[in-house]
């Protein structure tokens, strides 16, 4: 593990935080007394795979954020917020602590590496991603709309999608 | 239409949707095979060597007759035992299931969407209708996350917080009594049925007389409670408490010791500590496994650390494990209840923020600053500081988690709610993997999933 140059080993205290705000080697903040990893795309993958060795061996949430109407919300310094952001929650069942990750994701390149090889019940997750958002996942075994119907049109988490009266979509509906 | 077009197999595209759906095996690569039994974790090493020196671009390479042996059949959506409107996907060959894919979003909503446009006051109408089995759960989560990002979650009344025990406790109860009557319904036990609504509808009535509603109460907010407990709900809670003990020994009595009973749980659906790590299952399915996981104990939140009660694990990880633990968590949250009536303090059943907590309903009739107030934070709700939490609780199902990130408004910027059905249904495939179609049904009610939580 070449990102191993800062202590990681131990669950980070206050203090411990304020000197070295690197784990893995990306930024670290806090939100709310909870710890954030600011991993770029491609530390992602090898951030969580350490992070499991380390004892967070389960995913617990996957989640997607569209930030287009408040782009310039506070991360960690050295990362530029982008549009997209994947948000990944991680539990240490036997240390009984938490960790989540924020990866920025542009948009002109919604692309992020799956987890599935890492963690396979985020197959679902991102799979919900996907769907609700439009944001791809490489490698993933099976990425296809899991909410929405397969011929659905746009994702509709997404912030520029609009609520409101939209016609049926359904096969064969009358519209 | 050609006869090397893929859409004139038969009874692939009658029910098409497209690529949701469970492809047959001359269609899968075995790359893509590998990849999928390979999340199974559960490889016969006869398998996994056919699959290792197969060329992973040839399509169909496993047995290129096999289509002609097993069948792709749909359980669902429509099924009174797919609870609500789950659609399974089987490979079927024989009676032995070879493959399972769950396909769900029957019952999307867009409840994470609405979410978006509801104040923090009006959340709670919102999320209390995704897990509609045990809506004080899903309540108590988005207050809580609503709560930690306002920076109040040390400032809630004693009394609010036990309150909130008691209501998340009698939820757990009557959420596993519900289970207790679909899994005996689905197992052919028909009469558990009617005994397992019945004494659900106890402590609905119980909470019927506390929030007025039976389900979707909306009574825990952001601050504490929508109101405080009416008179003479001790002795509601002690009636039930009376009640339900020899309810539970005429269950024991009706199934847990019947060898028909045990015949159909046991070893069905196995599910080990490693794959239900893996993919991520919370709730009585982690448990059933021998895994010691609850967040009641391993995050305390509320008061859970002062009153005592046993997490039961199961060591097997079958169907009947899960079914045992339920009902011993039924139990277990007596427990907890008898010791919640011993110390509710008494006091303040919300927080006196004026930002976010409405005027008494008294004062609204004589000050007009009470009835402005009281109308702005209706209309307007309260602003939020900028930033995200997840916060997780235990509920019936597992760990169900609220993912809020607020950009200074009064509503989210983006909710979402950790669902534990639509994790745990994940297990699905797994626990079906190599058995019999007559044991689906019983899988997937010991899954206990709920759809409107499941879909969202």
């Amino acid at each position: 593990m070449g990102e191993h140059e800062t202590p990681a080993d131990e669950p980070p205290t206050d203090e411990a935080r304020a000197e070295a705000p690197v784990q893995h080697g990306c930024p670290v903040t806090d939100s709310r007394g909870q710890t954030v990893l600011h991993p770029t795309r491609e530390q992602y993958v090898d951030v969580v795979k350490a992070l499991a060795d380390e004892g967070y061996g389960m995913c617990v949430d996957l989640v997607g954020v569209d930030y287009l109407l408040h782009p310039n919300r506070p991360v960690a310094d050295g990362v530029t917020p982008e549009r997209f952001e994947v948000v990944v929650n991680l539990l240490d069942i036997y240390n009984r602590r938490r960790i989540r990750l924020r990866v920025q994701v542009p948009e002109h390149d919604a692309v992020l590496p799956t987890l599935f090889d890492v963690h396979p019940g985020t197959e679902a997750m991102e799979r919900e991603v996907f769907d609700m958002f439009g944001l791809s996942f490489d490698a993933h075994p099976d990425l296809t709309r899991i909410l929405m119907p397969e011929d659905w049109d746009g994702h509709p988490l997404r912030k520029d999608y609009e609520v409101g009266a939209i016609p049926v979509q359904f096969k064969g509906a009358p519209s | 239409m050609t006869v090397s077009d893929p859409l004139v197999r038969p009874g692939y595209v009658a029910t098409g949707e497209g690529g949701q759906e469970m492809r047959p095996r001359s269609e899968v690569t075995s790359a893509e095979l590998l990849r999928e039994v390979g999340a199974v974790l559960r490889l016969s090493e006869a398998d996994a060597a056919a699959l290792a020196d197969s060329d992973p671009d040839v399509v169909g390479e496993i047995d290129p007759d096999l289509d002609d042996q097993t069948m792709i059949i749909n359980m669902g959506p429509q099924h009174p035992s797919t609870h609500g409107v789950l659609r399974l996907m089987l490979e079927l060959q024989g009676e032995t299931v070879l493959r399972c894919k769950p396909i769900i979003g029957y019952l999307h909503t867009g409840m994470e969407k609405t979410g978006e446009t509801l104040t923090y006051m009006q959340g709670g109408t919102n999320v209390t209708r995704m897990d509609y089995a045990s809506p004080l759960n899903n309540e108590l989560v988005f207050s809580m996350a609503t709560e930690k990002l306002l920076g109040i979650d040390g400032d809630i009344p004693e009394r609010a917080q036990w309150m909130r025990m008691l209501l998340s406790e009698m939820n757990r109860m009557s959420s596993h009594l519900l289970f207790m009557a679909t899994n005996g319904m689905d197992l052919g036990a028909v009469s558990m049925m009617i005994y397992g609504w019945r004494e659900r509808e106890e402590v609905l009535r119980f909470f019927q007389k506390v929030t007025g509603l039976r389900m979707n109460h909306n009574f825990v907010r952001p601050g504490g409670l929508a109101a405080d407990l009416p008179p003479g709900w001790r002795d509601d809670v002690l009636r039930i408490l009376e009640m339900l003990p020899p309810r539970l020994e005429e269950y024991d009595t009706l199934m847990t010791g019947q060898p028909i009973w045990r015949e159909r749980l046991q070893g069905v659906g196995v599910i080990t500590p490693a794959e239900a790590l893996a993919l991520g299952a919370t709730g009585p399915i982690l448990r059933s496994t021998g895994v010691e996981w609850d967040l009641r104990r391993g995050e305390p939140y509320l008061h859970y650390e002062d009153v005592e009660f046993d997490i039961v694990v199961g060591s097997y990880g079958d169907a009947f494990d899960r079914y045992a633990i339920r009902l011993a968590e039924i139990r277990e949250s007596m427990r907890i209840v008898h010791q919640i009536l011993d110390k509710m303090p008494s006091g303040d059943y919300r927080i006196q923020d004026k930002k976010i907590t409405p005027p008494p309903r008294a004062r609204i009739d004589e000050s007009m600053e009470a009835l402005i107030h009281h109308f702005k934070i209706f209309t307007e709700g309260f602003k939020v500081p900028e930033g995200e939490v997840y916060v997780a609780i235990e509920s019936p199902r597992g760990e169900i988690g609220c993912y809020l990130a607020s950009d200074g408004s009064a509503v989210p910027y983006r909710m979402h709610i950790r669902a534990p059905s639509f994790v745990n249904v994940q297990c699905l495939p797994h626990m079906m993997r190599g058995g019999l179609v007559a044991d689906a049904v019983a899988v997937i009610s010991s899954i206990d999933p709920v759809l409107g939580e499941v879909d969202r």
